[in-house]
């Protein structure tokens, strides 16, 4: 349908307000689109990151549990909102400049990448005592020993909390809207100042959001009986 | 641009202004997730089947959606049906409803992990409701939530600077008008970054001790 079909038919059917839904509805689905992108682009570095700093912190040496530990405690400190506007506002003048997505995912990710690492420090650290002496009676390496048998056991015990986590950094997405990147949030406020109305957007926007928080739920789900099969009987 | 302490100290009195805003705004808004913490744990355990499911998925639906779109709902939105709230009103309620939906979860795990037989004993002992509640069950539950509980207080706390962007005048608010009238970010925006961080560095260690005073039930 034309938009001005449309338009004429809104206008038909409510002449007080006269409004090309379509059209701001097209916006928003925009705006999701950005959100998507910040979120899966945000949980890739945070992944990373979480095992990066997770395990630095189980480290051998005291220089990188230290870095580790700073990092953490630095992240989880603040709030991922001034965080975000630390890395927009202020990092240019240390010569770093980022666009709103870099620094909307950069913020995202180490934000919740440092609460991933206590996650993964926490189901490493779970793992029993006697996975590890095994290990070292079977003279299996420190990366071997890691690789093949803490981890694979220590998976399953962390993806509960990492699709928590995941969640947490979809809603954090809504954020960068305040460093005027386009997400779903954006979108709504330009709908809202653009119409005047206010329930429609804000209502939209809540209702996407649940859902995407709702497909993560049920991804890290699948993901969870998936990477658990192989462990069947020996836990949950 | 360089750091500049002349800059520091000329802003500092509004950006301690703003703190304050700041941690009026996290104490109310942890009243009021007390209270509806409270009142969602005792609809989803004790109600009717339809209200308890439905109260779940209100939980479900606020915990899955972002704060601030939730802050700009009751800011924008409600004043469209005639409830026109005061911005700081409005984010104490937000932040309340949100953090509430948190609690509530907290509060429900706590009264669970009584073990049945308490009950079980208090129901022997022909103890009244009110009898098993105040002197078997809430004594046994409540150690083990009060570290959960200042958890959410310090990711609480965390989350205000969102009320700046409902023209609250908190801390992240001040700075960003200073930095906006001054053309300086970086004195303001790192000065919000460390008080933050101190205040969380603080509250850290003031919820080790309180885990170490109350939790571990498990292993007494």
């Amino acid at each position: 349908m034309g938009r001005a079909a449309h338009y004429a038919e809104n206008s038909e059917r409510n002449n007080e307000t006269m409004i090309d839904w379509s059209g701001y509805i097209g916006l928003i689905l925009e705006g999701a689109w950005v959100t998507v992108q910040l979120t899966l682009m945000g949980s890739a570095l945070a992944v990373v990151v979480a095992f990066a700093a997770g395990l630095g912190r189980l480290s051998r040496f005291m220089a990188v549990r230290a870095l580790a530990t700073t990092y953490i405690e630095f992240f989880r400190g603040t709030s991922i909102f001034v965080q975000l506007f630390w890395a927009y506002f202020v990092l240019p003048f240390a010569g770093i400049t980022l666009t709103p997505l870099q620094a909307g995912v950069l913020a995202l990710g180490l934000n919740v990448g440092a609460y991933g690492a206590e996650v993964v420090r926490g189901a490493v650290k779970a793992i029993g005592r006697e996975q590890r002496e095994a290990c070292i009676a079977l003279n299996l390496s420190r990366y071997q020993a890691m690789r093949h048998i803490i981890l694979p056991q220590a998976l399953p015990l962390m993806l509960p909390t990492f699709g928590n986590n995941a969640i947490e950094l979809l809603k954090g997405t809504a954020v960068v809207s305040l460093i005027s990147l386009t997400d779903m949030t954006f979108q709504a406020q330009v709908v809202r100042a653009q119409t005047g109305n206010t329930l429609i957007p804000f209502a939209t926007i809540l209702v996407l959001y649940f859902v995407m928080a709702w497909l993560i739920s049920l991804g890290m789900r699948w993901l969870e009986r998936r990477v658990s099969r192989g462990l069947d009987g020996l836990r949950v | 641009m360089e750091w500049d302490w002349e800059f520091v100290r000329q802003i500092m009195p509004t950006l301690i202004e703003g703190l304050q805003i700041t941690i009026l705004a996290t104490i109310l808004g942890a009243a009021v997730a007390a209270v509806i913490g409270l009142v969602f744990a005792i609809l989803r355990m004790t109600a009717p089947a339809p209200i308890a499911r439905a109260t779940s998925f209100a939980v479900e639906f606020i915990r899955g959606t972002p704060l601030l779109v939730q802050l700009y709902f009751i800011f924008y939105v409600l004043p469209d049906i005639g409830i026109r709230l005061p911005a700081l009103l409005a984010g104490v309620i937000g932040l309340g409803i949100h953090y509430g939906t948190y609690a509530a979860e907290v509060y429900r795990a706590g009264i669970e992990n009584v073990p049945r037989g308490q009950w079980e004993a208090a129901k022997a002992t022909n103890l009244t409701a009110r009898q098993t509640w105040m002197h078997v069950i809430l004594p046994q539950a409540i150690p083990p939530m009060i570290p959960a509980l200042a958890n959410y207080l310090i990711a609480m706390f965390k989350e205000t600077p969102l009320l700046s962007a409902i023209t609250v005048l908190e801390l992240m608010n001040q700075a960003k008008s200073i930095a906006n009238s001054n053309y300086r970010y970086i004195e303001p925006m790192t000065l919000v970054g460390v008080f933050f961080l101190i205040m969380s560095l603080i509250s850290v260690f003031f919820l080790r001790w309180l885990e170490e005073r109350y939790a571990r039930v498990d292993e007494r």
